[in-house]
């Protein structure tokens, strides 16, 4: 999983610039509890204050009183002051833990969020005022939540989720029956057993222990994904945990419906569990449904937003919000509608929007789920503070040691089931980690939050043991996996990045095994997936991707991706890259191409000038014409296009361009036999899409190919060596005045390789300066999600 | 799993199971299947893989049929295609996609690993050269890409002169611009796929056939 942090913890900040954060975010806290602490009903108080300020002014026309020239009003703007006011200090507290990088190595962001929010809930207590209802449920499962869990749908990976499918849905179904079941009965059975004194666990029934026995062995996935996050696990354990804990709400959704409404009739006939089982798959099956169908109508909307790019996240936003809310409404599980939603439109969306969407969309998820996280934690510390507690030690340490238990048994056993399936097996090593790495969070607590006082008179008991727990599963577990996961030597995450020769094994190896597995007649799981992936190109692209993008297969698609990335990094850093690999390396295409017997006769006496005269000139006046038309382009900035105009800098670029152009020729002129990688052909529509895909006006070069027989020049041919890369010549005769240039005009190429000389060589490996972005993706950072390809 | 099991003590099983590392339900399925697709015939020959349907949309049909009767795969160390294969050569090549028991020592793991993308090398490298020069590369792109319609010539080559350009810079590091670099060889794959963890990926399960009725 990405990682959500982009901020580097600064090596070299002193002590004084540490001290003074740390001093205003003190500050803050302290002014942000005296009005959070007053705040009882906002709602009520606000609508009371406007009746009475209309009811003053009217009286306010009789008695006339100076103009107040400066008021205070604070209920007018209490609410969202008060919601700026939290997400500004959750925002603040996850600045303020990089500061101090040891500490983030030792402890977890999650322990310490909460630690935070015990402080501010102590605080706000301390003042005598009363802390405000945050972890409402309301609250959370319509607004923290899913930020989260769209995240994590819109992002998973899934190619190694599909394959794990049946072993994720194992342990999120069945584990969490038997951990509910085994909970909830043996706890039942435990609060019977007390002889001496007859204290009030005599009173708790079957039903409600195996409610809360429902609550509280759902793993939860946002302690997951916080914990799992730095301890950057291998990708199998990683989508097992992960995926179980997304996969079992719909089990939680039914359980706890089922109990909650039997608890007040006291029994379950044997129909009831029977309708509980098909609860499950309607539940289940629904919310998939109708994320799935959000999903297609998002995907089909994106299809036609070529001309209006800027809306283009919203609608991924909103209609997987509207997936949640939707499944939420019929009682389905929201959590799976999500993530049906978000993994069903994202290979269409993403082969329909443009780049800028896309960087948008990433943002904008990772920043609103890694705001949510925080808030939600030190929500949980301030609702601990808050919540009303009734301490029962038995009960407390017997739910503790229970939930591990059942927890180590059921993973146990399910493994030895699950074994017999799979072909690469889990070793002990693996069960161990999936074990300890059930974490419990904020859910259990808010579905405890639920409960009815009124049937549940045990219900703050209910809440101290899920406190109890989910504290005890995110420090002591949170804390010690990372260990544990060195001393275990549990394989970690690869960070290699993609290279292409990886993608053609991938797809190489699939239609391998996929012809095994037919020779041997077994209809395994590369065969369904080959039929999916068949029907995916025939019909569903067909629909869902607009325009030329629709029959791209998927490994031209990996590579023009992977070309354009280098283009950006190469924009950015100067142009000192080489491509694929970072490794510096002065092979080239030249040492690649086989040699033809005939050439090596006379190499020193080859003319400089391969191109016939003829093609020279066309070449030459195909890019005047190109420039001048981009000069032209109109320079107007509106709303809806949101031309990131490269050229709007000014007349500095027209003389550099002039510039190059003469350089240009001047490199024509004396050409070297110089083979670089080719281009994709220019009228690619990937390339034309890159190219400055937000605007509309983007200017094409196809329509000269109609007039001028060029451009498609052949490159890498074996019969023509010696041709050149048109368009990488210009680019590299820019490359000249590094200092100067300032975009990348020409769209996205692989860079020539090496130099014509080898002075220019030494003098590229010099420190590159910065160029502007003119693209405006905040920077290639570590992100491997990006490079999986569009469809498994 | 195995309704159909042979006795499971035949004696050519015992050498199979020993050679191959199948187990003996594991090994009359496959014979079952084997004399289905030889029509019960002793040998396989190429038409035989033809007539599977499910083959013929394969891009890389051809060149797992070659694997089949590619001697390199026979682990016998010889070379150069066979015009038919007896159940045991089958055998032989089926296995190179079982996997790594799970109470294998790193060591044989590697062992695992060299053999899988041994196999995969020698499908790469038709012409037995032990090297997998800038044609057979292309060749095998073009292959991939061969369903997808309107496709331009030039994009299959760049992607391989991408690909070779790859490998020539993590294996080679430094070259003279007159220099050539012959093409892939065995150790340069080997270190060019090392983070593929190909054990992992080149499995197939063998349990059970699920074709209902003769493929024909």
């Amino acid at each position: 999983m990405p990682s959500r942090r982009d901020s580097h913890s600064p090596a070299g900040k002193s002590l004084l610039e540490r001290g003074l954060l740390l001093l205003i975010v003190l500050v803050l806290l302290q002014g942000s509890v005296l009005p959070l602490g007053a705040a009882s009903s906002p709602d009520t108080s606000h609508n009371d204050n406007l009746d009475n300020h209309q009811v003053t002014d009217e009286r306010n026309n009789y008695t006339k009183k100076p103009f107040p020239v400066l008021a205070l009003d604070y209920h007018h703007i209490q609410t969202p002051f008060e919601i700026a006011l939290w997400v500004l200090l959750a925002s603040l507290m996850k600045l303020g833990f990089h500061l101090i990088p040891r500490l983030s190595g030792i402890v977890p962001e999650s322990c310490l969020l909460i630690t935070v929010g015990l402080l501010v809930g102590g605080l706000i207590k301390l003042a005598g005022e009363d802390v405000p209802p945050v972890l409402d449920s309301r609250l959370f499962f319509l607004c923290l939540l899913p930020p989260i869990i769209l995240d994590a749908g819109y992002f998973l990976p899934i190619r190694p989720f599909m394959e794990n499918l049946g072993t994720i849905l194992m342990f999120a179904v069945v584990g969490t029956l038997w951990n509910a079941f085994f909970i909830g009965g043996l706890l039942y059975a435990v609060c019977q057993i007390q002889p001496a004194n007859p204290s009030i666990l005599h009173n708790i029934e079957l039903l409600p222990c195996l409610l809360f026995g429902s609550i509280i062995s759902a793993v939860d996935p946002v302690a997951v994904l916080a914990v799992f996050e730095e301890i950057h696990i291998n990708e199998l354990l990683h989508i097992l945990v992960f995926g179980e804990s997304l996969l079992n709400d719909a089990v939680t959704v039914v359980l706890y419906h089922l109990f909650e409404e039997y608890s007040g009739a006291g029994k379950v006939t044997v129909m009831d569990g029977f309708l509980g089982i098909i609860s499950f798959l309607v539940v289940a099956l629904g919310g998939i449904l109708v994320g799935a169908i959000y999903g297609i109508l998002a995907a089909f909307t994106s299809r036609f937003t070529s001309h209006v790019r800027v809306i283009e996240p919203l609608f991924v936003f909103v209609y997987s919000y509207m997936a949640y809310l939707s499944a939420e409404m019929f009682h389905l599980s929201g959590i799976m509608a999500l993530i049906a939603c978000g993994a069903t439109m994202r290979p269409y969306v993403e082969a329909n929007i443009s780049h800028k969407s896309h960087t948008t969309i990433k943002y904008f998820l990772k920043m609103w789920s890694s705001v949510s996280e925080t808030l939600i934690f030190i929500f949980l510390g301030v609702a601990t503070v808050d919540g009303p507690h009734s301490w029962n030690w038995t009960f407390v340490t017997v739910t503790v040691i229970l939930c591990l238990v059942s927890r180590v048994i059921g993973v146990v056993g399910l493994t030895y089931v699950i074994n017999k399936f799979r072909i690469v097996k889990l070793t002990t090593k693996d069960q161990f980690i999936i074990a300890y790495g059930g974490l419990r969070g904020a859910i259990a607590f808010s579905l405890g939050f639920l409960l009815d006082k009124n049937l549940f008179p045990m219900r703050e008991m209910f809440l101290t043991a899920i406190i109890t727990v989910v504290f005890f599963t995110v420090f002591v577990q949170g804390m010690t996996i990372k260990p544990l996961v060195e001393l275990l030597a549990v394989k970690k995450k690869q960070e290699a990045k993609r290279t292409i020769n990886e993608e053609i094994h991938t797809q190489f190896l699939d239609h391998l095994l996929t012809g095994i597995e037919d020779i041997c007649g077994h209809y395994g799981h590369h065969h369904w997936k080959d039929k999916l992936n068949r029907f995916n190109k025939k019909y569903v692209k067909k629909c869902l991707i607009a325009g030329e993008r629709s029959k791209e297969p998927q490994l031209i698609a990996f590579y023009h991706k992977m070309e354009f990335k280098q283009a950006i990094e190469q924009v950015e850093s100067g142009g000192g890259v080489k491509m694929p690999s970072a490794v510096p390396s002065t092979v080239s295409m030249q040492n690649i191409q086989p040699k033809k017997a005939p050439a090596p006769a006379k190499p020193a006496e080859k003319a400089p000038s391969q191109l016939p005269k003829g093609r020279e000139e066309e070449i030459r006046k195909i890019l005047r014409s190109n420039l001048q038309r981009t000069r032209m382009r109109l320079r107007s900035y509106n709303r809806h296009t949101l031309v990131a105009d490269p050229f709007e800098d000014g007349f500095g670029d027209l003389l550099i361009k002039k510039q190059k152009m003469i350089e240009l020729e001047k490199k024509i002129k004396d050409m070297n036999n110089y083979l670089t990688v080719p281009a994709a052909p220019p009228d690619s529509p990937t390339m034309c899409r890159a190219r400055l895909a937000s605007d509309p006006q983007a200017f094409r070069t196809k329509p000269e190919s109609d007039s001028v027989p060029t451009i498609q020049v052949d490159l890498a041919s074996p019969q023509s060596p010696d041709s050149v890369n048109v368009m990488d010549e210009f680019r590299r005769a820019g490359q000249e005045q590094r200092g100067e240039e300032r975009e990348d005009e020409q769209g996205l190429m692989m860079r020539p390789p090496s130099r014509p000389h080898r002075s220019g060589e030494a003098a590229d490996g010099k420190d590159p300066q910065k160029l502007t972005r003119c693209l405006s993706d905040p920077g290639p950072s570590a992100d491997e999600e990006e490079d999986e390809p569009f469809l498994p | 799993m195995g309704a159909l099991q042979s006795s499971p003590g035949q004696p050519e099983y015992v050498d199979l199971a020993k050679k191959t590392g199948f187990s003996f339900s594991q090994i009359s399925v496959l014979h079952k299947r084997f004399l289905q697709l030889s029509h019960n015939g002793e040998t396989l020959q190429r038409d035989h893989f033809n007539s599977i349907p499910d083959l013929a949309c394969n891009p890389i049909r051809s060149q797992i049929i070659e694997a089949f009767f590619d001697r390199r795969n026979f682990r016998q160390n010889g070379e150069g295609p066979v015009e038919e294969i007896r159940f045991e050569e089958f055998l032989v090549v089926m296995s190179h996609f079982k996997p790594p028991s799970p109470r294998f020592v790193e060591e044989q793991r590697e062992r695992v690993r060299r053999e899988k993308l041994r196999f995969i090398f020698n499908m790469h490298d038709t012409d037995n050269d032990g090297t997998i020069t800038l044609d057979e590369y292309r060749h095998v792109v073009d292959e991939l890409l061969s369903l997808s319609e309107a496709l331009e010539k030039d994009t299959a080559k760049s992607i391989a002169d991408a690909a070779m350009l790859e490998v020539a810079s993590t294996s080679m590091g430094h070259m003279e611009p007159d220099e050539f670099y012959e093409g892939i060889t065995f150790e340069h794959f080997l270190k060019l796929l090392k983070g593929f963890e190909i054990e992992l990926k080149m499995n197939v399960h063998f349990s059970h056939m699920d074709t209902p009725t003769f493929f024909k």
